[in-house]
């Protein structure tokens, strides 16, 4: 077996706006998508509360976006900081920005068993073997700038492979260093990872680095089960009608999505709402000021959503369990405790 | 009346036929499994990637070949059935570059992986409790995409791989597992277990001939391909739908994928009927194959007090004498909204029905699971978590350390670089003897024009150039507790050591490091947690340690040993932490006798530091015992009298004799 197999296309994923309930998932996803600097959502679940679904389902949602024609790193044309080096040259030069057009968000999936060099991107092997020029290849990260990058199963991802992610996460910046190759470019990504619990713990590093922590459970009411049994049971049986029975609802997300998105810079955050979010903070004891900082955009986000004008109480409320739950000074084998402490507070601070 | 009568005619090909009316001469076939077992792989067949895949277990014999016998012949030539071994490693599952071809092109070539050749098949899973957790979740990931992505060597690919599985499985004890994850994915499990082959070889062909229908089902692969056509078609009432959800909530099954995979058999089994709609009696198969092997709760007691478990199955599909308002007839009819309170009641009356033909076969054994069911579930999910330390990660795993020389096998990473540079200073002697690009050019036929001008260039790369990359490793150290929980241990301070272990268990979060825990009472020791990383679970497992009985030291000590072998023979390292005053008065045998048992404990001791695994031993008794003292000193360990102790000073202990393990 040695012919290249053939690449398949990607298969339609399940419509966003069918997923039943999970509202605290389709919150973080659609906050993360409004606002990428919030940082990443980590979705820990049972098996069989349709984790991946929900991730994977975005992927289809996401408006496109303004694109570097031809840049492996998708480049935006507006924004000259960010751009790669092969862009910057490029436009370093003329005075007109360089040739973009419209193209789809990626949602990169880090399959399992994804090896460092596609990770990162390494010695293109093919010109090396055949050519002997060392060349780059773009690796899955390459792919991910501005987009998002999934890991399925995160409990179960090689350690050395979160320490790069981790790296490239926090700084925002792919350096490959290996097989004699040299490369910085741009990666900015909003990681997203969904796992089990009982299949094995988060390094803690790993945990605080995601900006929302949602935590899904199968609906216990009847109703909604059978609901979800019988939409992916239509879903799976014909997948193309099924989408298109729910595009218009579809689109009507995205459109939220861009509204909020153009609204998002215009939302006001009162000092109110900020002195909320650091007494907040300050009853859960979290460590360290990135649970305010991403309690206050992902408020913010909210508020965009709902086309409100400015961050209010109901939506510090709505949030608060998402970005705080995974930063509270955790003790490790209370599995219980951290969605009720912040309830607790939540009811302490606004008198609900 | 059509349901009915299908049900029937189910019944009368011996589908379901434990009951012992089903039909006159079935009395001899009445409760054995093996139809069902039969009629899951004909459901299977119907539908392989609906339904995921069968968790079969049964040891590896004459049944359970018999069984993918049947199964081979459902599924057709269209379907093969493919072999995996239980060691394949991710490299093979997923494929990745094909070196010796890649060599002969000049380009990078890959090879497909067995989940890609398993496209349009079924991949039979051997001895999956042994599947390392790393590939029973790729496989997972695949049976949910229906596709193959990979990422490794260079390659970018995502391969059409409709794949279904059969994962069979031997497991014996509690922790010998299969991924849970992986289980929830197929539908039907199945144990012919209790199936004995001449209950099987009744009415069978053990050597099934591929032309000739089926004597035990009647079913002949026309049949099968009738009811492939037929199984788009089948509606399921959202009164069964509705049925089959609220089955899985009284049996606490949380996972909704189980409704969903009890909803394609139910059609399946319709399919195979030849019915249009799919009936309680179909839904009842799937209630028997699909939810009820997974039961956690006991349903709640029937309303029909006469509803034993032993109950034939066959009884199921005949609605209970008060809900004869609900006839089967109406209630596969689309529930109308204005109709609401009938329609519900048809729907508990369904609801009962299906729930009942789980009960019928829920295994007498359940309760008895369930009352240390927090020990069973964790013994199974630890089993997984704790099985991820394999000797090949060194291979793969860890920070790179330089390169060496040596083969590419076994997931061995090839420095490119390196190699290329070690085969650059002979390229002027390789280069030249035209004889060298022979393989070039039969390999590649569609380069062969450009292959004299490629050639000169290629550089020539031979085996002995191969830099394979070199990783090191920190090993992984499990922490093995041993805690005495007899009644003199209860009476000083079980409450106390449990907060130590908890403690340390913190401090495992931060280090990563494996904890197990080992507790012995009356009169024999148990492995409570199998080694792990999830400490939620750790922690559950530690507070539910019964305190009382006896204290059978000695069996403790034996347990410890067993773990202890295991751990280190899966390449970590072991480190004992007891907790006890030392005081034993139950022998290895678990007879009484504070001298038998003492002198077994010694026994035991001195075996335990035979293998040398370094020790610590805690002496929580209200004053030191010289007992424990001469224990430790037997054993080896690392006496600690701590009559006084507090949980952090005790903590503070385990993590000093830990960084002298490291």
């Amino acid at each position: 077996m040695t012919a290249t197999p053939q690449s398949v296309p990607l298969p339609a994923p399940f419509p966003f706006s069918a997923i039943v309930g999970q509202d605290e998932m389709k919150l973080a996803l659609l906050a993360a998508s409004v606002d990428p600097s919030i940082g990443g959502v980590l979705v820990i679940g049972d098996r069989g509360t349709g984790k991946s679904t929900g991730v994977r389902a975005l992927a289809a949602l996401l408006p496109r976006i303004e694109a570097v024609v031809g840049c492996p790193y998708r480049c935006a044309p507006e924004r000259v900081a960010g751009l790669c080096g092969a862009c910057q040259s490029k436009s370093g030069s003329a005075i007109k920005a360089p040739k973009s057009a419209l193209s789809a968000v990626e949602v990169v999936d880090l399959p399992l068993g994804a090896t460092e060099d596609r990770v990162a991107g390494a010695l293109d092997l093919e010109r090396a073997l055949s050519e002997g020029v060392k060349a780059f290849e773009p690796g899955l990260l390459a792919r991910a700038n501005r987009g998002f990058l999934y890991i399925d199963e995160v409990n179960l991802l090689e350690d050395h492979l979160v320490d790069l992610l981790l790296d490239v996460a926090a700084s925002g910046e792919n350096i490959v260093e290996r097989e004699g190759i040299s490369v910085r470019h741009p990666a900015r990504f909003v990681l997203v990872g969904s796992g089990n619990p009982e299949e094995g713990e988060l390094r803690p590093q790993l945990l605080d680095r995601f900006g929302l922590a949602v935590e899904v459970r199968t609906p216990t009411e009847i109703a909604a089960r059978v609901d979800i049994v019988r939409r992916r049971d239509q879903f799976d049986r014909d997948p193309a009608a099924f989408r298109q029975q729910w595009e218009a609802a579809e689109a009507q997300l995205r459109q939220r999505i861009v509204d909020a998105r153009q609204r998002l810079a215009q939302v006001i955050t009162p000092d109110a709402a900020l002195y909320r979010a650091s007494e907040l903070c300050v009853k859960l004891g979290t460590d360290g000021l990135r649970g305010e900082l991403t309690l206050i955009r992902a408020a913010r986000a909210t508020a965009a959503l709902d086309g409100d004008a400015q961050v209010e109480d109901r939506h510090l409320q709505r949030i608060a369990r998402i970005a705080l739950r995974h930063r509270l000074r955790r003790d490790p084998l209370d599995d219980s405790g951290s969605g009720s402490r912040i309830d607790r507070v939540l009811a302490e601070t606004f008198g609900s | 009346m059509s349901a009915v009568a299908a049900a029937r005619s189910i019944d009368g090909r011996g589908v379901d036929s434990r009951g012992p009316d089903a039909h006159g001469d079935a009395d001899a076939l009445a409760g054995a499994p093996w139809p069902d077992a039969l009629m899951a792989a004909a459901l299977f067949a119907i539908d392989p990637r609906g339904i995921g895949g069968v968790r079969l277990r049964a040891p590896a014999g004459a049944l359970r070949d018999a069984w993918f016998g049947y199964l081979g012949q459902f599924l057709g030539a269209a379907t093969p059935v493919l072999r995996v071994p239980c060691h394949v490693d991710e490299a093979r599952l997923l494929g990745g570059l094909d070196l010796a071809a890649t060599l002969r092109a000049g380009r990078p070539v890959a090879e497909q992986g067995l989940l890609a050749l398993g496209d349009q098949g079924v991949l039979a899973l051997q001895m999956a409790e042994r599947l390392r957790p790393g590939s029973a979740a790729l496989i997972a990931s695949v049976l949910d995409e229906g596709q193959l992505r990979v990422e490794r060597d260079g390659f970018s690919l995502r391969t059409s791989a409709r794949i279904a599985v059969v994962a069979c499985d031997e497991g014996l004890e509690a922790d010998e597992q299969p991924a849970a994850g992986l289980m929830d994915r197929l539908g039907l499990w199945l144990d012919l277990g209790p199936i004995h082959w001449r209950d099987a070889a009744l009415g069978v062909d053990f050597a099934p001939d591929a032309g000739a229908p089926l004597p035990a089902l009647g079913i002949s692969a026309a049949d099968l391909a009738a009811a492939r056509a037929r199984l788009g078609a089948v509606v399921v009432p959202p009164a069964l739908c509705e049925a089959l959800c609220a089955t899985c909530v009284a049996l606490g099954i949380d996972s909704l994928r189980i409704p969903l995979l009890a909803l394609r058999v139910t059609r399946a089994a319709a399919a195979l009927d030849g019915a249009p709609q799919a009936g309680p009696e179909h839904a009842a198969i799937a209630a028997r194959l699909v939810i009820a092997p997974r039961a956690r709760t006991l349903p709640a007691p029937a309303a029909d007090p006469e509803a034993a478990p032993e109950q034939a199955p066959d009884e199921v599909p005949d609605p209970p004498p008060e809900n004869a308002s609900a006839p089967p007839d109406a209630e596969p009819e689309p529930a109308p909204d204005d109709d609401r309170d009938d329609a519900d009641d048809a729907a508990g009356a369904l609801a009962e029905a299906v729930l009942e033909a789980a009960r019928a076969v829920l295994p007498a054994d359940l309760l008895e699971n369930l009352s240390s069911g927090i020990a069973l579930r964790a013994a199974g999910a630890g089993a997984m978590a704790g099985r991820t330390g394999v000797k090949l990660r060194s291979k793969r795993r860890g920070r790179p350390v330089g390169t060496r020389r040596g083969e590419l096998r076994d997931g061995a990473r090839l420095h490119v670089l390196e190699t290329l540079r070690t085969a650059a200073p002979w390229q002027a002697i390789r280069g030249r003897p035209p004889r060298m690009h022979r393989a070039g050019a039969g390999a590649g036929a569609g380069n062969a024009p450009a292959d004299g001008a490629v050639a000169a260039r290629r550089i020539q790369v031979r085996r002995e150039d191969f830099r394979i990359v070199r990783y090191s490793q920190r090993l992984q150290t499990t922490v093995i507790f041993v805690v005495d929980a007899s009644g003199s241990a209860a009476l000083n301070r079980l409450a106390e050591a449990k907060g130590a272990v908890e403690l340390f268990l913190a401090d495992c979060y931060v280090r990563r490091d494996q904890v197990a825990l080992i507790a012995f009472r009356g009169r024999s020791a148990e492995l409570v947690l199998s080694p792990t990383r999830s400490l939620a679970r750790a922690r559950r497992c530690l507070a539910a340690v019964p305190g009382g009985g006896g204290t059978p030291v000695a069996a403790g000590l034996r347990s410890a040993a067993s773990v202890a072998d295991a751990v280190r023979r899966r390449g970590d390292v072991p480190l004992l932490v007891l907790l006890t005053d030392g005081k034993a008065n139950v022998a290895l045998d678990g007879s009484g006798g504070r001298e038998r048992a003492g002198s077994d404990a010694l026994a035991m001791a001195r075996v335990l530091r035979a293998t040398r695994i370094r020790a610590l031993l805690v002496d929580f008794s209200q004053r030191a015992q010289p007992d424990a003292e001469r224990l430790a000193g037997e054993i080896g360990a690392r006496y600690l009298p701590l009559p006084r102790a507090d949980a952090t000073l005790l903590a503070e202990a385990v993590r000093r004799a830990r960084l002298e393990t490291a």
